[in-house]
């Protein structure tokens, strides 16, 4: 089957990989929003949606009313819904950058999916990830596309050309560039601790998981252990690059009615909605790789000695959709964390987003730099 | 009273990181999502009607069955927003209940109009009419939101009667005179 | 005010520390009503003698201390005033007429206590069926027993049973048990209507209104009754279970039943027209009217109440039966055209026709006739011309002579047989009873302003509908020529014109034109009325100082010296001798020794 793959042209393969992006992030982060209803009702004490069903679907003996239950038929309905309602295009905006800015949005959400590996398989030895694009760039590329998609809330927040989305798209740029620097200097002490002086540099996010699967008590060593601080200014970065609560400054409904998309309905506001879900997929799921062990199923435990363990290791399909289990677990605790965050901690004022991306966790992440500059090198004599 | 000014005690590190606070408030969220539902499940499970509640207006009969209202029309002067409607009418010779006199020919309530404020119930002397339980009302046309009479009496039922006041008139009437 | 009496058939008296001073033979209830001291009271009527036996209007009564032996007035020494000497017992306040220097009280503890008393005495057996009453909303007992009763019973015993339903009359319907005895309706009939029926038979408790045995209740004025009743005993069988009075909206107006010209009230809810009552012009009617005269709101909504515009007896619009009246003016030779004005019409409208015929005539104008209709006067508010407002006619110009009181269209009659007259418009009058065959109006083409249909209406070329007197403004001269004002108390019906819009176009279509916009036609009368009176000011010699606003509710006396010569066929009723025909000067006179 991978020959069979392999003898694809690579265009057809390039083409068929953009298209299982889309299957896929789609309905996850239609999935997505249907958690977050569910999540928020549950939390609020509600039972949330649970009313709409699909007329013979619904009759299935137990299923059936488990999946209306937990409100599936209303991702249908609500996706159905998108499709068909009026599309209204308000008279005073700038029609050609209203219609661009959704797809700004959806495309760095989609394509940073590529560069992201979500499972791995056992090759002999050999820990294979399973990715659609191996970049040594990794992380680097992430970094770089996903921060094309605050272009999507500026230019639908200007494009509205009305004052609510314009506060949006502008609060929007502010605050995904503080965040982006403390962002990216949280990650480079695990990259320092990846690529130590003589060995050859990388910035690839199997390489990071291969670090976490290492044997030894600081081999097997999740990041998140070894490096909290890094790991809790990337989490508190990502609330606010992936618009968030409690850094939902853009949208932030309170205030500014629905801050960029406040123009936007129907389907186009249903492709901002799936871009955030999409980057916040993403960025879980980088979250997992840096810190969190990838795929492997518990700190100390690597992949490869867990099949070992449950007998599959012959079996490199097996470890493939184990492996992709494991990390696809990680990934919606994660989002789950993200839910479970918004309706805990109350939504922050603009003043308090900004004093403390650059007064609070940008020194802090330089320190940290710092700190684990030393380390590192302190470490590195040593060995 | 003296007004003591209290030194606002310094904030330790952790509080002022709020990572405690905030690892606090996610437990609690947590606790409420395994928490049970504060949902009432309507319709499948319907309110339990507190006493005194204003639903729908209905007319009542007294327990047997008898008509209680004797058109005074006090209701319709009472009614804020004008939604009650009463022909007047009295009642017909040989009916046995001649000696009530007066009888609706007709009563509307327009439903579009009223606001369940309850003061007909409040007015009427002859405890004929009732904010009862029902709260869940509707209807395809504005005519089906004009309750006749009929449908007054279809909805309110018999309530229990603590008087009998033209019983006890019959009564007396045939009677007569105590002296 | 001073101690000293300003003229010797006035007597001052002090109630409640106020002094006034009032006529020689005035009550005490009626002193204090001119200080606006309100003493309740049941039986005591204005127009009725004294009976003094409900006992409700109880008061304390004093007079200034004098020595018995010289005649010198006892001074306090408190207060440096003569001392008054209370009578220890309350006496009662109609039957107690006010001499110099009496003294009243009626806020102390001792009336206050009489009073309760009194109402306890009267609630006793009174049932407490206010929701199903008539009376209920202008109940005197309602009204005391609030202001002046003891707010609760305690009386546990059965109350007395009596007739709840007694047939007085073909009007009137007596509920016994509600009645306080109070014998107004009995003296009404002895004194007003002069037809002595009622009386109470039985004692004490026992004791029931009845008509005297084989006769009734029958007389037209035995609905001024129910008026005059304090409580709800006495129904009108018309009104009663219709409507309660507190929904009614009054209207005062001015009965058409005759040139008496009643004051009226009339009684209206939501466009419908429950009741009539009268109003009290102590000049005119008192505080009564007929019966009969109370019936006449039937007409607003009977069955053969005109709605559309007929040509030739097929409904159209307004706009082509105004086209049809005009071409009938149009082809018309000059000279044949004949107008019947009415009696009925108000004094506007009777303007109005006068310049319609100005309007139609080459030089002389078109000729008037008038209908008369003469009854049998019953001497006391209905008089024997029927026709309202013919006076009216008279001084707007629209006849210079009475109409014959036999035949009154024979003239016409005969031109029409002569062929003289070829198109007649009649001014709210049916050709057909006044006097006109068939034949004679098949010969002619009919106008016809009506309300109602009937043998006119059918034989009519046009019939434009119009408002009855109910839904319009206006105003009516009586037999007094006391001019007075009626409202509007109900909308008119959809497709009747206002009577003055109408005649107003056709004023326009005989002036060559073709009137204003039909729109106009169903204008707010009253603006209407009050910019006509602009021009009856200017033309009508009687009108010269009048504005229509000015006129007070009770009317306004116009001069009758001019008129005094004809032969009005009225005798004399309450307030009317046509013997002498009444002046502004000694007008006065009259009504205040009436009252």
């Amino acid at each position: 089957m991978i020959e069979f793959w392999l003898s694809l042209p690579p265009l057809l393969q390039a083409t068929l990989k953009g298209l299982a992006v889309i299957a896929v992030i789609f309905p996850l982060a239609g999935a997505g929003s249907m958690a977050e209803r569910k999540v928020s009702a549950w939390i609020q004490g509600r039972p949330g949606p649970n009313r709409a069903a699909i007329p013979w679907l619904v009759k299935i003996p137990f299923l059936g009313r488990a999946l209306q239950r937990l409100g599936l038929f209303q991702l249908l309905a609500d996706g159905l819904k998108f499709f068909f309602k009026e599309d209204p295009v308000p008279g005073h905006v700038n029609k050609f950058y209203f219609f661009l800015a959704p797809a700004v949005a959806l495309i760095p959400a989609l394509t940073t999916v590529v560069a992201v590996p979500f499972g791995a398989w056992l090759d002999g030895d050999t820990v294979v990830p399973i990715g659609l694009a191996n970049v040594d760039l990794g992380l680097l590329a992430i970094f770089a596309v996903s921060s094309l998609g605050v272009y999507a809330l500026i230019l639908a927040g200007w494009a509205s050309n009305s004052k609510y989305p314009f506060l949006g798209g502008v609060r929007a740029s502010a605050q995904f560039i503080s965040y982006e620097l403390s962002m990216t200097i949280s990650v480079l002490p695990v990259f320092l601790w990846v690529n130590s002086p003589g060995m050859r540099g990388s910035l690839s996010l199997a390489r990071v998981v291969e670090f976490q699967s290492l044997p030894g008590f600081w081999g097997g060593a999740w990041f998140i252990f070894t490096m909290p601080v890094c790991a809790l200014i990337f989490l508190i970065a990502l609330f606010a690059e992936t618009n968030r609560q409690p850094f939902d400054m853009p949208e932030s409904e309170a205030d500014l009615v629905g801050g960029f998309h406040t123009e936007y309905g129907a389907f186009k506001w249903a492709i901002f909605f799936v871009a955030e879900y999409a980057h916040m997929i993403v960025g879980s799921g980088i979250f997992t790789l840096l810190f969190l062990g990838g795929w492997n199923p518990l700190p100390w435990v690597s992949l490869a000695d867990f099949s070992a363990l449950i007998g599959i290791a012959g079996n490199p399909l097996v470890v493939g959709v184990v492996s992709i289990v494991i990390f696809l677990l990680k990934v919606l605790f994660l989002i789950f964390f993200f839910m479970w965050v918004r309706w805990t901690v109350p939504r922050f004022r603009y003043d308090q987003v900004m004093v403390l991306g650059w007064q609070k966790l940008l020194p802090l992440s330089i320190a940290n730099l710092f700190f684990y500059l030393v380390v590192i090198a302190l470490l590195q004599e040593r060995l | 009273m003296a007004i003591l000014p209290v030194e606002r005690r310094p904030l330790t590190l952790s509080e002022r990181s709020y990572l405690p606070q905030i690892a606090r408030g996610l437990k609690t969220t947590l606790k409420h999502i395994f928490a049970p539902n504060e949902t009432m499940e309507y319709p499948e499970v319907q309110p339990e009607i507190p006493p005194g509640y204003r639903g729908v207006p209905t007319l009542v009969t007294d327990p047997h069955g008898r008509e209680k209202c004797v058109s005074c029309q006090l209701c319709e002067f009472v009614c804020p927003p004008k939604a009650i409607r009463i022909t007047p009418g009295s009642v017909p010779e040989g009916s046995g209940r001649e000696h009530i006199e007066k009888a609706p020919e007709e009563f509307k309530i327009d439903m579009l109009r009223c606001i369940y404020c309850g003061l007909c119930q409040e007015v009427c002397p002859e405890e004929a009419i009732f904010l009862q339980n029902q709260f869940s009302l509707n209807g395809l046309t504005r005519e089906e939101m004009v309750h006749d009479k009929k449908r007054l009496y279809e909805l309110g039922g018999s309530l229990p009667d603590r008087h009998f006041k033209w019983d006890k008139k019959k009564a007396a009437a045939e009677h007569g005179n105590a002296h | 005010m001073s101690q000293t009496a300003p003229s010797p058939d006035l007597v001052t008296v002090n109630i409640d520390g106020q002094e006034i001073a009032v006529p020689k033979g005035t009550n005490v209830i009626e002193a204090a009503r001119k200080l606006a001291v309100d003493i309740p009271h049941y039986c005591y009527h204005e127009k009725l003698s004294v009976a003094g036996n409900c006992r409700m209007c109880l008061i304390e009564m004093g007079m200034p201390a004098v020595d018995p032996a010289t005649k010198a007035p006892i001074i306090d020494e408190a207060t440096g005033k003569q001392k008054v000497n209370w009578i220890p017992k309350p006496v009662i306040g109609c039957g107690t007429n006010v001499s110099p220097g009496m003294h009243i009280r009626t806020t102390t503890p001792m009336v206050k206590d009489a009073r309760e008393s009194v109402m306890e005495f009267l609630l006793i057996n009174h049932p407490l069926d206010c929701p199903i009453c008539d009376q209920a909303g202008e109940c005197k007992l309602q009204e005391q027993a609030t202001g002046y009763g003891r707010g609760y019973s305690r009386y546990i015993e059965p109350k007395n049973v009596k007739p709840k339903r007694t047939v007085l009359g073909p009007r009137v319907t007596l509920d016994d048990e509600r009645c306080i005895l109070c014998s107004r309706c009995i003296r009404f009939s002895r004194e007003i209507a002069k037809d002595d029926v009622l009386g109470f038979t039985e004692r004490g408790s026992y004791s029931t209104l009845t008509c005297f045995p084989g006769r009734e209740l029958a007389n037209n004025y035995s609905l001024n009754t129910v008026d005059i009743c304090p409580v709800g005993a006495l129904t009108s069988t018309d009104f009663r279970f219709k409507m309660r009075v507190w929904f009614l909206k009054q209207t005062n107006s001015i009965c058409t039943e005759s040139s008496v010209g009643a004051n009226t009230v009339v009684w209206s809810r939501e466009g419908t027209i429950y009741r009539i009552t009268p109003r009290q012009n102590d000049a005119v009617n008192d505080t009564w009217m007929t019966d009969s005269g109370r019936m006449l709101y039937k007409e607003v909504q009977a069955e053969n109440r005109l709605t559309r515009p007929l040509v030739r007896g097929v409904a159209v619009t307004a706009d082509a039966a105004l086209d049809a009246a005009t071409e009938l003016l149009r082809s018309a030779q000059p000279g044949t055209v004949a107008i019947v004005g009415s009696g009925r019409s108000s004094v506007e409208e009777q303007f109005l026709t006068r310049k319609l015929a100005e309007a139609l005539g080459d030089k002389v104008g078109a000729p008037v006739s008038v209908v008369s209709r003469v009854g049998e006067g019953d001497g006391l508010l209905l008089s024997a011309d029927r026709n309202p407002n013919l006076r009216g006619a008279l001084i707007t110009g629209l006849i210079e002579a009475l109409p014959p009181t036999y035949a009154p269209l024979a003239a016409l009659a005969a031109a029409i047989e002569a062929g003289e007259v070829k198109t007649v418009i009649s001014v709210g009058e049916d050709l057909a009873e006044a006097g006109l065959s068939a034949e004679q109006l098949a010969k002619v083409s009919v106008i016809y302003l009506s309300t109602h249909a009937n043998a006119t209406s059918q034989a009519a070329a046009v019939v434009l509908p119009t408002l009855t007197v109910f839904e319009k403004s206006g105003s009516f001269v009586n037999q007094q020529f006391r001019i007075q004002k009626f409202a509007q108390a109900v909308p008119g019906p959809a497709g009747a014109a206002d009577d003055l819009a109408t005649l107003s176009a056709l004023i326009a279509i005989a002036g060559g034109g073709r009137g204003g916009p039909v729109s106009d036609r169903n204008a707010v009368p009253n603006g209407r009325v009050e910019t006509l009176w602009k021009a009856l000011a200017a033309e009508v010699p009687a009108f010269a100082n009048v504005t229509y606003q000015e006129i007070p509710d009770d009317g306004l006396l116009l001069d009758a010296t001019p008129y005094a010569s004809l032969p009005f066929v009225e005798g004399e009723t309450l307030h009317h001798k046509p013997t002498t025909p009444i002046s502004p000067l000694n007008e006065r006179a009259t009504t205040s020794t009436a009252a």
